[in-house]
């Protein structure tokens, strides 16, 4: 077995963390290195969810872990959420897109728009990981600019119809209840925007896993058709109103992802540094040549910003005081970060570095997603020159 | 069932250690500390034979500085119901001395078992969990790798040389837990937040410094460079040659 992750803390960044926050940083680490971990490579290369980590992680509370204890969550704080992503994402981003799926982008909304009843049907279930969801809201023509979305709902007597279709799901086929984002107005009215609750067994409901991934792949990722997909009233999300509501969720979810992304980069440092003391070439380990000693240095430097930033965000979430645009910015700058440092270490370990025994070739080639959805790098530069300068530079 | 769960904080046997420049003692900084993993198996049946019996206590002691309470969080946040710090900096070499803290603070209380893990991985000493059942005037089985509680009567088996050994005693016991007694739960977040409200009492204690006294810590020797004597069935040769003469385990 390897050994285990101790983690990377070069600034004692530790000692601004309570004692919580560490032992649930701790508690997740421990369960990946001996769950995860034997198991992630396998997956990966075999382009599988490991569905049977499942029912570990609903025991451990890791589902909508900031949300309230009344609905079966464990009610944490946002910098103990944001460690659980980190760690989760130290093992694999699927696994930890899994969980932001789960938490940030389908119980959060219940949470944040459903009704009392909506939440106490389906909060506990999805906490204990009985029921799975996914959040529908791109759509094939439409990603960075989802205000351009074609998925309509239509008012009947009975209910709502639902016709439309949803690209990149995550955990689409997985999933057994899907919030789906649909325009009750004319197809330009933005604000008509409302978020449904789909049993994903309801009539007229497929999901299509999206085949020939090179990322992400121990993940599901599915293309969502709804034809004709009828629901009751109360199927609507009833406190959502316009593209505001599922951008709030992804702004959750975005939070959840910066975090992520210091833990795949803490991982191929990790195993950057340990190749580097092991690997021996001309005579002496690869970590005494000047070349590898600056990719160190600067993956370590690096890190060690993110993990600042990340937490400072946090303690602003939790004083309910950080902005959209402050997530926008860890956001763009952990990914890429974690980017480069993956792709650093990939050519640190020379041609071992492709191997699926190592971590780096997968967490790069699993960046490269994450660098892309929830806002691509280059959206959210848009979102933060248009706070900078005051001036829309989307369109 | 009222039972008493006994624990140790040690160092993270991925940790590490240094010798502080005294040459008596480690070295505790940056050594991460966890709770001793052969109590995690005692904590773990602790909240098993409670969890069965539908009712009772868990409750655990542990000896150890200030940071120890961290230690007895763990326990708690596995879902033990109070904990009791016997507080000193000073853990006594002597293992008698921390025994007789331990028995003294249980004495007060009836409990139906006493639980310890076999040893602390730190000192290796074996001696707490016999020490304290002695000085309680209690039975007690050792290294139990299977338990079974059947009303007042206990039965344990034990892994031995080349065997199982099945033994039965009366409760109230002193039992000490070894790998392979269960598989300890992860303290779920929600167990980890509510750990902060359990009680847990401090008590200062003032061990005695006993009849033992660590005078040095070393290091093991370092390991001598491997040597590669050729490669493939060629080698077989003076492999056998210097395993016979030179290493001479042939």
């Amino acid at each position: 077995m390897p050994p285990k992750f101790s983690g990377v803390d070069f600034y004692n960044i530790d000692g601004l963390l309570s004692e919580e926050e560490r032992a649930i940083r701790d508690t997740v680490r421990d369960w990946v290195d001996e769950n995860l971990m034997p198991v992630i490579g396998e997956a990966y290369v075999a382009g599988k969810f490991p569905k049977q980590l499942i029912p570990g992680m609903a025991e451990l509370g890791l589902f909508g872990a900031n949300l309230p204890e009344e609905y079966g969550c464990a009610g944490l704080n946002n910098v103990a959420y944001g460690l659980i992503m980190q760690e989760l994402e130290r093992g694999d981003s699927g696994v930890r897109s899994f969980a932001s799926v789960q938490g940030a982008l389908v119980m959060y909304p219940i949470y944040a728009f459903g009704s009392d009843e909506q939440k106490k049907t389906w909060l506990p279930q999805m906490a204990s990981g009985k029921v799975i969801g996914c959040f529908g809201l791109t759509e094939p023509d439409y990603g960075s600019n989802p205000a351009g979305m074609i998925t309509v709902a239509k008012e009947m007597k009975d209910g709502w119809t639902l016709n439309g279709a949803k690209m990149w799901i995550t955990n689409g086929s997985t999933a057994q209840a899907a919030v789906v984002w649909a325009k009750t107005g004319a197809l330009d009215d933005a604000n008509s925007i409302r978020g449904f609750i789909v049993p994903t067994d309801t009539k007229g409901f497929s999901a299509k896993d999206q085949k020939g991934k090179l990322s992400l792949r121990a993940s599901d990722t599915s293309e969502l058709v709804l034809q004709d997909v009828h629901l009751p009233k109360d199927a609507i999300l009833p406190k959502s109103g316009g593209l505001k509501s599922p951008l709030m969720c992804l702004t959750a979810a975005r939070y959840g992802i910066a975090w992520g992304a210091v833990g795949a980069a803490m991982a191929c440092y990790d195993e950057a540094v340990s190749y580097s003391k092991q690997r021996v070439m001309f005579g002496k380990p690869l970590g005494g040549f000047q070349l590898q000693q600056a990719r160190l240095a600067d993956m370590l430097t690096e890190i060690t910003k993110a993990q600042l930033l990340c937490l400072q965000l946090g303690r602003l979430k939790d004083d309910g005081k950080s902005t959209p645009q402050q997530v926008s910015l860890a956001k763009r700058n952990n990914v890429d970060m974690a980017t480069d440092v993956a792709r650093e270490t990939r050519r640190l370990l020379g041609a071992n570095g492709i191997l699926a025994e190592y971590q780096a070739m997968r967490h790069l080639a699993n960046l490269e997603s994450v660098y892309t959805y929830e806002g691509t790098h280059d959206v959210h530069t848009l979102i933060l020159g248009q706070e900078i300068t005051g001036l829309n530079a989307f369109n | 069932m009222k039972i008493a769960v006994c624990v140790k904080r040690v160092p993270d046997s991925e940790t590490r250690v240094k010798i502080s420049p005294d040459g008596k003692s480690l070295d505790e900084a940056g050594v991460k500390f966890v709770l001793n993993p052969y109590d995690e198996f005692a904590v773990e049946e602790a909240l098993r034979r409670k969890e069965k019996a539908g009712s009772g206590e868990v409750a655990v002691f542990c000896l150890g500085p200030a940071a120890a309470q961290e230690t007895i969080r763990t326990a708690l946040a596995m879902g033990a119901d109070r904990g009791v710090l016997l507080q000193t900096d000073k853990i006594p070499a002597d293992p008698y001395e921390t025994a007789k803290l331990i028995a003294a603070a249980l004495k007060p209380d009836t409990w139906d078992l006493i639980l310890f893990g076999r040893m602390a991985i730190d000192d290796y000493n074996h001696q707490i969990g016999s020490l304290v059942a002695q000085l309680l005037d209690l039975p007690c089985v050792t290294a139990v790798s299977h338990l079974d509680i059947q009303g007042a009567k206990g039965v344990a088996e034990r892994e031995i040389e080349g065997g199982i050994e099945v033994l039965e005693f009366p409760l109230p016991a002193v039992v000490t837990a070894d790998k392979g007694l269960n598989e300890p739960r992860y303290p779920a977040l929600k167990g980890i937040m509510a750990a902060k409200k359990k009680p847990l009492e401090i008590k200062p204690v003032q061990p005695a410094a006993g009849g033992m006294e660590i005078v040095a810590l070393a290091p093991p020797a370092e390991r001598k460079e491997g040597k590669i004597v050729g490669e493939g069935a060629a080698a077989v040769g003076e492999l056998v040659r210097l395993l016979r003469e030179e290493a001479k385990v042939l």
